[in-house]
């Protein structure tokens, strides 16, 4: 079969093109990063509607995300957390849960303690607040409102 | 009366099953020939231009023009519930994960499989297929292998430039003409779009439609019948039995992929 250049290099950068379209669906859409992150373990006793692959974030930047949400053998919610394996966590870094805006997406929200001994991979965090309940929240507001009603009534 | 149409519906029955059976068998005799070595890759390279360079054009003037659409209309809902930041997670998912392989599939069954049908297929009625096997040349390792292996590594190719270029057409309506952050649409498209269970089932996805195109094609084309009518007919029931087949094929990979 005869060759024709001007196929083949037609035909060669459509193969780039195409590849080059696919690392960018990878890298900046997917968001597939190459380094293995700093995996970290929390226990909640509450953890809301807090979903696998929510942001983990210290003073609002994002530098991680949970990996894995199951259910500790006491009964706790344990979750798996994977962050940037450069950050440098003390030991006694706190884990807390919380809502972006009223009704939002929850996100895990580290603040670094003072010790100087680092947390390493595998490492657990150990300080942890649950989630904010909005439906707790507002079932005691109402519960306490419907009290004060009724005692002005009996008043 | 009703005996007859017993009848009819058990003929189309046993004659679905029949074809299955021959297309079973045209596709592992085609998966043998294609692991045979001598490896055709000149033959490849020119298939590849067939049916994924020339497709190029049509592919990506859709995925813009869907882009282009998708915003606008996902833009009217989204922003009824203030939610339009989430425009960019609505357009990444979507665009992914179905429109993406499903319409480019689609797209590439009109342009390249309905090609690659009536080439086979007046191939077989001007008996150059006969001919090659004259020359002790299989025309199966010859001249459908390649073919058959070239739709189906063009497909991701083409599936993953359809989405760039969609999510470049929804870029220019929501960012430019409705004035969304820019930020705020690719950020939460990023938060959106995992790697694994969307990006790779999306590939996956387009590489299973590849190979459906591939195979309904090239088995059409090589067993029509010698005439001009015949032609025709491999050519349309090409394009209609692949498209059923992407659209079925679409449901059983998502539910076995994602769920």
């Amino acid at each position: 079969m005869q060759t024709s250049p001007s196929r083949d290099l037609a035909v060669g950068l459509f193969v780039l093109i195409g590849l080059a379209a696919l690392a960018y669906l990878t890298l900046q859409v997917g968001g597939l990063s190459t380094t293995g992150g700093l995996v970290l373990h929390a226990n909640f006793t509450q953890i809301g509607g807090l979903a696998e692959r929510a942001p983990v974030v210290i003073s609002g930047v994002k530098v991680g995300r949970v990996e894995k949400i199951e259910l500790s053998d006491d009964l706790d919610a344990r979750v798996t957390l994977e962050v940037d394996d450069h950050l440098k966590l003390p030991v006694d870094t706190s884990a807390s849960i919380r809502t972006a805006g009223l009704l939002g997406n929850q996100f895990i929200e580290l603040e670094p303690g003072a010790e100087d001994a680092l947390l390493t991979s595998g490492g657990e965090i150990a300080l942890t607040e649950s989630a904010l309940s909005i439906e707790k929240l507002v079932g005691s507001l109402v519960h306490d409102a419907g009290l004060s009603g009724d005692e002005e009534a009996t008043q | 009366m009703l005996q007859s149409a017993i009848e009819r519906l058990g003929a189309a029955a046993t004659n679905l099953v029949f074809e299955l059976g021959r297309m079973a068998s045209f596709l592992a005799v085609l998966v043998l020939q294609l692991l045979k070595p001598p490896f055709r890759f000149r033959r490849l390279v020119r298939e590849t231009y067939d049916s994924g360079v020339l497709s190029l054009a049509l592919v990506c003037a859709s995925g813009l023009t869907v882009g282009l659409v998708l915003g606008l209309q996902l833009h009217s809902v989204l922003v009824r519930f203030g939610a339009e930041e989430s425009l960019g997670a609505a357009i990444g998912l979507t665009l992914i994960r179905e429109l993406g392989p499903v319409l480019t599939g689609l797209l590439v069954t009109g342009r390249a499989g309905s090609a690659m049908a009536t080439e086979i297929a007046v191939m077989t009625a001007t008996e150059q297929i006969d001919g090659m096997r004259t020359m002790a040349i299989d025309p199966m390792h010859f001249v459908v292998g390649p073919k058959a292996l070239a739709i189906t590594l063009a497909m991701p190719l083409l599936s993953s430039l359809f989405i760039v270029f969609s999510i470049i057409g929804a870029y220019l309506v929501a960012v430019q003409l409705l004035g969304l952050d820019a930020g705020v649409y690719f950020s939460s498209m990023n938060d959106a779009v995992e790697f694994r269970t969307d990006i790779v089932g999306s590939l996956l996805k387009a590489l299973v439609f590849g190979a459906l195109i591939a195979l309904v094609a090239t088995f059409r084309g090589y067993h029509s019948g010698r005439s001009a009518e015949a032609v025709g007919r491999a050519t349309t029931s090409t394009v209609v039995t692949a498209s059923v087949c992407i659209l079925l094929a679409d449901y059983v990979v998502t539910s076995l992929w994602e769920f």
